[in-house]
């Protein structure tokens, strides 16, 4: 399993990849691994505010539901509409094509909060 | 009181099949392998195998046993046939379900009980002890002795054939035979919990590993997939079969769950008749339906049914995404003036209302080649 190691990522499992002040938000392969064959995704519209930590969305498989949490605090710019139709898409490329929402984010210090991928690895390897 | 999950003889096959392991009543179960989707297509369309070990045989002997079991059960046990399976319920006086079941009948003397994992303790407990001051009746649980592989899916009888001598054409819906299943003793029986065609085999465990592996090569080129327990689930949901703890238990009557269909109350006398009666005759308040979510998202079990208020008035019992009709469905408890098909039903899901409709159920019925009795 491979965790970019230009992405920040979060307990809760989610990941965040920046390009000058845009964060672009995921749910990990571990995430998605673990929820099985997904079939519905609700997200944010965009304009909507959000601090971090909050519930932006959810995603429902068959068999279990999660919530989605914002990274980081900020207004979303986009969101994945191709996803909304089809969420298999995050089952299949939950790192790319499955990316979720964009945000504008509000204070980049907040990334320093968030883990690498060699402290989210070893934070999957004591949860399995 | 927390006791370890036992394994299945099948444990370590799951394992090879990279299945995710979760404990389901009290057993190591395989999830799902390669996912539900893709399991539960399989088995609509081609053909699925299921370790089903966890569910309990419990054997009831004796120049008494039919006359008996006859006040025990709802269905009627002395009409069948040797060699034939009938789904029944055990019940309280209260009329509400102690479990449901296969009874499978040897012959006169000679049955077969097939119950739920979580219930076998609660059955056996409740079966002898009205047993007890009964002549001509013996109960034996060899559920630890006894494993359970389904086959199931339009090429399960393909698939399943060069196991056996046995011709498995001339067993019909409902059927059984004892024979012999690549060398070893083994019921086989034309029964299953996923509204498709197909066998389960009971054999005992140290013959189910062999047969497992066979029935994945036999089944490659008609491209058989192991199935998980959340297949299992999805598949029996979509062609309505109740799940006990879910659609029916122990506060539910048999009644209200719609079981009225194996409800004989022409015998003379079984657990629960006269309270069974008395509903009937007052009229049920609630009844359990089938409904299609209107909007997005998945009711669960436990989510509950409100009114225009937002009042519980009902709930949830069984939900999910349905793989094959590619929608949201489910079985819920409502009452009764919300129970006609097309009603609009509002269901709390995680505090939002959303809108779904009662239908008909089964929400799924196979087109049957031949019609089997």
């Amino acid at each position: 399993m491979e965790y970019p190691d230009d992405f920040y990522y979060t307990k809760d499992h989610e990941w965040i990849k920046t390009q000058a002040n845009i964060g672009t938000v995921g749910i990990t392969e571990y995430a998605q691994k673990q929820l099985g064959d997904i079939v519905y995704i609700e997200l944010p519209e965009p304009g909507e505010t959000f601090e971090a930590g909050d519930p932006i969305g959810s995603i429902e498989s068959v068999k279990a539901v999660s919530e989605v949490f914002c990274p980081v605090s900020g207004e979303i710019t986009e969101v994945n509409e191709k996803v909304a139709a089809e969420p298999e898409i995050v089952n299949a490329d939950a790192h790319g094509a499955g990316w979720l929402i964009k945000i504008k984010i509000k204070e980049k210090s907040e990334l320093d909060e968030l883990m690498d991928s060699d402290e989210y690895m070893e934070l999957i390897e004591e949860t399995e | 009181m927390k006791t370890e999950a036992k394994k299945t003889p099948l444990y370590d096959e799951h394992v090879k099949c990279n299945a995710k392991i979760v404990e389901f009543a009290g057993f190591m179960m395989p999830l799902e392998y390669e996912g539900v989707i893709a399991e539960h297509i399989a088995v609509r369309e081609k053909v699925g195998m299921f370790d089903v070990s966890h569910m309990g045989e419990l054997w009831v002997t004796g120049n008494n046993a039919g006359a008996w079991l006859q006040t025990m059960v709802t269905n009627n046990v002395l009409t069948m046939q040797p060699l034939q399976a009938q789904y029944n319920a055990l019940l309280y006086p209260e009329g509400t379900v102690v479990d449901d079941l296969l009874v499978y009948k040897f012959n006169d003397n000679e049955y077969m009980l097939c119950v739920n994992a979580a219930n076998v303790d609660k059955d056996f407990k409740w079966l002898t002890h009205h047993d007890e001051d009964v002549e001509g009746v013996n109960i034996e649980n060899k559920s630890d002795e006894i494993a359970q592989i389904a086959v199931q899916g339009p090429s399960a009888l393909d698939t399943l054939q060069p196991l056996t001598a046995v011709q498995l054409d001339t067993i019909h819906y409902y059927r059984f035979i004892k024979g012999e299943v690549l060398g070893k003793e083994a019921i086989i029986s034309r029964t299953g919990y996923t509204g498709e065609d197909g066998f389960e085999l009971y054999l005992k465990n140290e013959y189910a590993p062999a047969i497992w592996q066979k029935l994945l090569e036999t089944g490659k080129p008609y491209g058989i997939k192991p199935a998980g327990l959340a297949a299992r689930d999805t598949l029996r949901l979509e062609a309505g079969m109740l799940l006990y703890g879910n659609d029916m238990d122990q506060c539910t009557t048999a009644l209200e769950a719609g079981l009225d269909w194996i409800i004989k109350f022409e015998k003379d006398e079984f657990m629960g008749k006269e309270s069974l009666l008395d509903q009937k005759t007052r009229g049920l308040v609630r009844k359990l339906i089938g409904f299609e979510m209107k909007e997005p998202g998945i009711a669960r079990h436990g989510h509950t049914v409100v009114d225009e208020e937002g009042n519980d008035i009902g709930y949830v019992c069984s939900g999910t995404f349905s793989p094959y009709l590619k929608k949201s469905i489910g079985l819920a408890y409502v009452p009764i003036q919300l129970s006609t098909v097309d009603s609009e039903i509002l269901i709390n899901i995680r505090d939002k209302i959303k809108k779904a409709s009662v239908i008909q159920f089964p929400f799924y019925s196979r087109k049957r080649k031949t019609q089997t009795k």
